[in-house]
């Protein structure tokens, strides 16, 4: 008998935050800066040098803490992470053990279905970035030579560690899209995957369907995109059920993902885990965090995404997974106001489907990121108000659609200069009904016989012998006068 | 002779013009020829940055009558803070080649004081031992007695001092690394409390415990070298942002309303009877100035060596994995991978009782042995803190000796580190709680400097400067100098 395994997937994701300058020196914190120039004796580990905590750093983790529920420890501090690397210069990282500065929050994910779960957040920690690496082999233990950059070493970072709450792929995928929304909205990172400013690592383990153990984990590095996340997810829980099901056993280990191959292979095993010796920064005095400061970073909170999209789904009707999709990115959710704002909130669920569906899908197809929007608010507002006039039905409006997209025209004047405008005029219609019934004579026996789709393939024609400006119900109505007025005549 | 002054007559007699700054560098800078090859304390000499410096002080003091407190005096430096431009090397062949492109802020404070840096002074490696004679270059001799060691770890810093090479120097104190050599070389030393001098810019050893401190020939030298590097300073978080302090003295000397305690713990098995008793002499000077004396006890005194000794190599096996031929400092000539390139460079670049003391500090934060050791010994240093809470309700100052003997010859104890660990033993807990230590001369024992240990509330510094001024005022110790050939 087949058992029905379940997926459990914790994650662990680090944000670079971004911050003016560096988490423990007054260095920029710059991406893509000449190798090795924002860098001083603090961030290079010189002899004698000392860090200092960057007060912004805390301010954003503290406002992310916030705004994933967390509560915010009134005494957190700092530890050190020994391990010997390159790209670190001082061969510690200075992190947080057992204080970290944001506790038990968490976040709620909108699925396909329009169900919401929630995916609890274990802890958030600060702590430093390290530098880059380049080497000329594979890794540093087989290329010839390598080059170490150190720009990136000291640029504050934050970790977030879930519970084992995601079920799926797709889940995981869901909610590392809405933390980084998250986070956008906070304007405590940018979030750029492409540079590096979000990373995660992906813990998969497989139980049997109602058991109440966890099943052994498997972490995975080294995984750099959302779909890799997810790929990475499938391929381990495949791996895991394969082994289970042949008899074997699953050890816990750490691989890495091979993102081009589409497979992981073991890193480290668990009697090979590095021992970090984790003790108290004596470098940097505990961190107090009053009530007083929490409240006053509270404060500052913009409105988040779940707050926006319960409110949409109130004010307007939307469904929570077309909410969900309006507020998953910050200028998502503001085009979306501009517009009702325009259109009138009677035409927000039309907003809704324009941007969800064309909108997107033009998008995705060109490319675009949620801040190069192609469309102005005033663009849509005004196809829609001539939608609403009758001006053009809906067929044609998807064609305005994309010419205004192209060419940057508002709507009035692509149908002005293409001649787009609905043929409302019944007699002229009637006219060409009567051509198109006259034409299909095949069709008109048909229609007689009972075949009411015939109707439908006549309508489908005047449709094209107009170029889709004919208004849809009046359509229907003439060809069905025309059919009549034509066997009428026979 | 001019080497012969006190760093406040030096002051005085370049303010008024009628010493030049140039002069007195070369004063100084002859004075360290003729004694240096016996002593040794300097790993390098500033000659000429010393005399570019002394030949503005003076062409500045012609317009400018406030040059600041210790204009035109000559200072060495320990080789463990950082001087931008000059070599630094912590007495480790692993920083052998390494010039910091950064002052530390005592450094910078010197500067702006006025003070001439002549050089910067040999000291166990990395500021580990207590006798100087773990440098990894050579060891420093003990200006009273050529054949015994000086101290240590500043070793370099208290010897250029009492060999009147330079009237004024910085060490630094972890577990007595200036109060040990300072009594062993008859002259005053000053570990301030614990946040009242920036550690930036100080290669760190154990960074909970570290602090930098002045070397003087008398309590006011001190006192006035301390003024100049205290304060507060936003590059070290542990720095408690004081203002820096002005230390008065004047009057008869008294110690009227004082409240001295003595530890019972330190005066235990395995002092030596003759330091013993000059420390008693020393009691009963300071009663004698007004003082009210009394016993005391801090009964985990006993445990304080052994918390220190896991403590300190801990914080030290991480501040020195930076070490690792990877940006500077020494690298291995040849190796096959990463791997290898830290081991050669480490085990090339570090000597023996470095090596032992990250090893050890890396075996106390493994995983399985944190709890017993690292937690267990900061619990231990917490007892050690409140033992003097508790003695401080009573007192205001405690005396003990600083170390329980006098100089010992030169090799006697390296094949015992034990042994030698156990001459800090008076001053460790002093670090372990944070207090400011202060040891000044009271006397001799077989020819040999022994040294008297004022430990203050923190902050108190000030204060225990005062008392130590009182007691030196009434005394003719510190006038003592040892009789080194050459002096012309």
């Amino acid at each position: 008998m087949a058992t029905n395994w379940e997926v459990v997937v914790g994650l662990e994701v680090h944000v670079e935050l971004s911050t003016e300058t560096k988490v423990w020196c007054s260095c920029k914190n710059e991406f893509g800066a000449p190798p090795n120039t924002n860098v001083c004796p603090v961030c290079l580990a010189l002899p004698g040098s000392l860090p200092v905590l960057n007060a912004t750093a805390l301010e954003y983790i503290i406002k992310a803490g916030l705004a994933m529920n967390c509560s915010i420890a009134r005494y957190s501090k700092f530890d050190r992470k020994n391990y010997f690397y390159p790209d670190s210069p001082s061969n510690y990282q200075i992190s947080q053990l057992d204080l970290p500065v944001c506790e038990n929050g968490y976040v709620e994910i909108t699925l396909r279905d329009g169900s919401i779960r929630r995916i609890r957040i274990k802890r958030i920690h600060l702590e430093n970035d390290a530098g880059k690496l380049v080497h000329a082999g594979d890794d540093v233990a087989e290329g010839e030579s390598s080059l170490v950059d150190y720009n990136r070493a000291g640029v504050p970072l934050i970790e977030i560690v879930t519970e084992p709450d995601l079920r799926s792929a797709e889940e995981a995928g869901v909610f590392l899209t809405k933390l980084r929304s998250i986070i956008k909205y906070c304007g405590v990172s940018d979030v750029k995957m492409e540079e590096g400013s979000m990373r995660c690592d992906v813990n998969t383990s497989v139980r049997p369907n109602g058991a109440e153990e966890y099943g052994t984990r498997s972490e995975l590095k080294n995984v750099n995109s959302f779909s890799a996340a997810m790929r990475g997810i499938e391929y381990e829980a495949k791996r895991h059920i394969a082994v289970l099901e042949a008899g074997g056993r699953i050890d816990q280990e750490t691989r890495s993902w091979r993102d081009t191959k589409g497979i992981s292979v073991v890193l480290r095993s668990k009697e090979d885990a590095e021992d970090y010796r984790y003790f108290p920064e004596p470098d940097l005095p505990p961190v107090v965090i009053t009530e007083v400061d929490v409240e006053r970073i509270r404060a500052t909170l913009p409105e988040l995404p779940d707050t926006i999209m319960h409110r949409l789904m109130n004010q307007y009707g939307l469904s929570a997974y077309d909410a969900s999709i309006i507020v998953s990115e910050k200028e998502f959710a503001e085009w979306f106001s501009r517009t009702v704002a325009l259109a009138g909130a009677e035409n927000a669920k039309a907003v809704a489907n324009w941007q969800i569906n064309e909108l997107n899908r033009t998008m995705n197809a060109r490319g675009l990121g949620p801040d190069q929007i192609p469309l102005t608010p005033d663009q849509l507002a005004g196809m829609l108000r001539l939608m609403e006039k009758g001006v053009i039905s809906g067929k044609i409006a998807k064609t305005i659609f994309e010419k205004m997209v192209e060419s940057g025209k508002d709507a009035e004047a692509i149908v002005r200069e293409e001649g787009l405008s609905q043929v409302a005029d019944e007699g002229e219609l009637l006219k060409v009904a009567m051509e198109v019934v006259a034409a299909n004579p095949k069709v008109v026996e048909d229609w007689k016989s009972g075949k009411t789709a015939a109707a439908q393939f006549l309508v489908g024609q005047l449709m094209k012998a107009t170029r889709g400006r004919a208004n849809p119900q009046l359509a229907v109505k003439l060809v069905t006068e025309a059919l009549e007025k034509f066997t009428s005549q026979q | 002779m001019s080497y012969k002054l006190s760093a406040t007559r030096l002051n005085r007699l370049f303010t008024a013009g009628e010493l030049s700054a140039v002069e007195i560098t070369e004063a100084t800078l002859r004075r360290i020829e003729e004694v240096d090859p016996q002593v040794r304390a300097f790993l390098t000499l500033t000659a000429d940055r010393a005399l570019e410096r002394a030949r503005k002080l003076d062409s500045r003091r012609r317009s400018d009558s406030d040059l600041g407190p210790l204009a035109g005096v000559p200072v060495a430096v320990k080789d463990n803070m950082c001087t931008d431009g000059v070599r630094t090397t912590c007495a480790s062949h692993i920083l052998e080649s390494y010039t910091p492109p950064y002052d530390a802020t005592v450094v910078e404070h010197l500067r702006a004081s006025g003070a001439i840096i002549i050089g910067k002074t040999n000291m166990d490696e990395f500021a580990m031992g207590s006798s100087g004679e773990n440098s990894a270059f050579f060891a420093t001799h003990n200006p009273w007695d050529l054949s015994k060691v000086p101290g240590g770890s500043s070793s370099g810093s208290a010897a250029a001092v009492a060999a009147e090479e330079v009237p004024l120097s910085l060490g630094s104190d972890t577990g007595g690394s200036i109060r040990q050599p300072a009594a062993l070389c008859g002259i005053v030393g000053l570990k301030p409390t614990y946040g009242y001098v920036s550690r930036y810019g100080l290669v760190a050893f154990a960074s909970s415990l570290d602090q930098i401190g002045p070397f003087a020939r008398d309590v006011e030298d001190g006192a006035r070298l301390f003024e100049v590097i205290a304060g507060g300073d936003r590059r070290d978080s542990t720095n408690a942002g004081k203002t820096p302090p002005q230390v008065k003295f004047g009057g008869e000397p008294s110690l009227k309303g004082v409240r001295l305690g003595v530890p019972k713990e330190y005066f235990g098995a395995g002092i030596d009877p003759e330091v013993k008793a000059r420390v008693d002499e020393a009691i009963v000077q300071m009663q004698a100035l007004g003082a009210t004396v009394d016993e005391c006890s801090l009964p985990h005194t006993d445990y304080a060596l052994s918390a220190y000794y896991i403590i300190a190599p801990a914080e030290c096996s991480a501040n020195l994995a930076r070490f690792d031929g990877v940006k500077y400092g020494h690298r291995t000539a040849e190796s096959s991978g990463l791997l290898e390139m830290y081991q050669k460079s480490r085990r090339e670049g570090f000597g023996p009782e470095v090596t032992r003391r990250i090893m050890i500090g890396t075996y106390a934060l493994s995983s399985g042995y944190y709890d017993a050791y690292y937690k267990k010994a900061q619990q231990v240093r917490t007892l050690v803190m409140r033992d003097f809470e508790a003695a401080f309700q009573k007192f205001d100052a405690l005396v003990t000796p600083t170390s329980p003997i006098a100089a010992w010859g030169m090799g006697e104890k390296t094949d015992d580190p034990l042994t030698m660990y156990l001459a800090d033993v008076c001053t460790i807990p002093v670090n372990l709680a944070g207090l400011p230590g202060l040891s000044l001369p009271c006397g001799m024992a077989g020819g040999l400097p022994v040294g008297l240990q004022l430990i203050g509330k923190h902050f108190d510094d000030a204060r225990l400067l005062q008392m130590a001024w009182a007691y030196e005022k009434s005394t003719q110790h510190h006038e003592a100098r040892p009789a080194l050939e050459g002096g012309r």
